[in-house]
């Protein structure tokens, strides 16, 4: 079976608080960094899948993503597969 | 016969001996629920004490969830069995989808340990059944992830459902609305972040835990008598 390296972005969901992207946001100012807004914190997670194709890798990471490399509630993810 | 009370063991969980302990000296009979157990041992109620369960990886409570324990809890909550989770098993129920929300990090991104002022906002559910509401109590927090978090709607209808148990009087961790405790639909499952454990006696500081405590044994001795 061919082999997919996939890559998840995590991310806070929109209108959901992302608090250590504001504190860094907070701490640039004092380096000098007067310009920068909008920072978001999320996390990468990278795996290798076994898969018949590209679209069944995709597939079941996003199922992963649902139930446990995410958390829906308060977390967007996106798949990427190469 | 005491009403027994399950408290479940993850690996990291740290609080569990505190909370038989106090459970213990209010009269009830605290056991020990080993999380790798499908089983609640035909128990009255069931705690989820703080702690790191599994280590926190990935997210607070997002690999305890998936421990053979948990099968057991979900079945014992959705038939109506007494279960409250503190701190990080406040994080786990959440995770669970026992109860509805996240645990994110604190604003400011500090580890917090403090006493707080806490309101209780319902006495309808398992956990504030011996207090009244409006009652101000004074409970240490411990922990790093008790900003809580939901969309719009979630809050929404945790207020209009009077789903918020208690409330920070000072919000020490960004918590949406000043949340620091929930509870589910059928109000039989609560989740908080300060340790009722941790306020079980005036020589810890505090003694306003043990309404909270005397409430669950209330609910597990009800369920006892239900069930017998």
């Amino acid at each position: 079976m061919p082999t997919f390296h996939a890559h998840v972005e995590v991310s806070h969901l929109p209108g959901i608080a992302d608090p250590a992207g504001a504190t860094v946001e907070r701490a640039l100012p004092a380096l000098g960094y007067t310009n920068v807004s909008e920072v978001k914190i999320g996390k990468t997670i990278r795996l290798v899948v076994d898969a018949t194709d590209a679209e069944a890798a995709r597939q079941q990471v996003k199922e992963m993503c649902e139930r446990l490399l995410a958390n829906p509630v308060i977390e967007a993810y996106e798949v990427t597969i190469t | 016969m005491n009403t027994r009370v399950g408290v479940v063991l993850f690996p990291g969980t740290n609080c569990e001996l505190d909370v038989v302990d106090a459970i213990d000296g209010r009269g009830g009979s605290a056991e020990v629920l080993w999380h790798g157990d499908d089983t609640t041992k035909g128990v009255d109620a069931v705690i989820i004490p703080g702690g790191f369960a599994h280590g926190d990886y990935l997210r607070t409570g997002a690999i305890a969830r998936f421990s053979p324990v948990m099968q057991a809890v979900t079945s014992y909550a959705r038939a109506g069995g007494p279960v409250v989770g503190i701190c990080n098993g406040f994080q786990v129920l959440c995770e669970a989808h026992l109860l509805p929300g996240a645990l994110q990090k604190n604003a400011g991104l500090k580890f917090l340990c403090e006493t707080v002022e806490l309101r209780v906002e319902t006495t309808s559910t398992v956990l504030t059944n011996r207090a009244e509401a409006g009652d101000r109590l004074r409970i240490p927090i411990n922990h790093f992830e008790g900003n809580f978090a939901c969309d719009e709607r979630t809050l929404a209808r945790l207020r209009a459902d009077d789903r918020v148990v208690l409330r920070y009087m000072n919000n020490p961790n960004g918590s949406l609305d000043d949340i620091a405790g929930i509870c589910n639909e059928a109000r039989n499952v609560v989740g908080l972040m300060p340790h009722p454990e941790r306020a079980s006696s005036t020589l810890l500081g505090s003694a306003d835990g043990l309404v909270l405590l005397d409430s669950l044994l209330a609910a597990a001795g009800q369920r006892a008598t239900m069930t017998a």
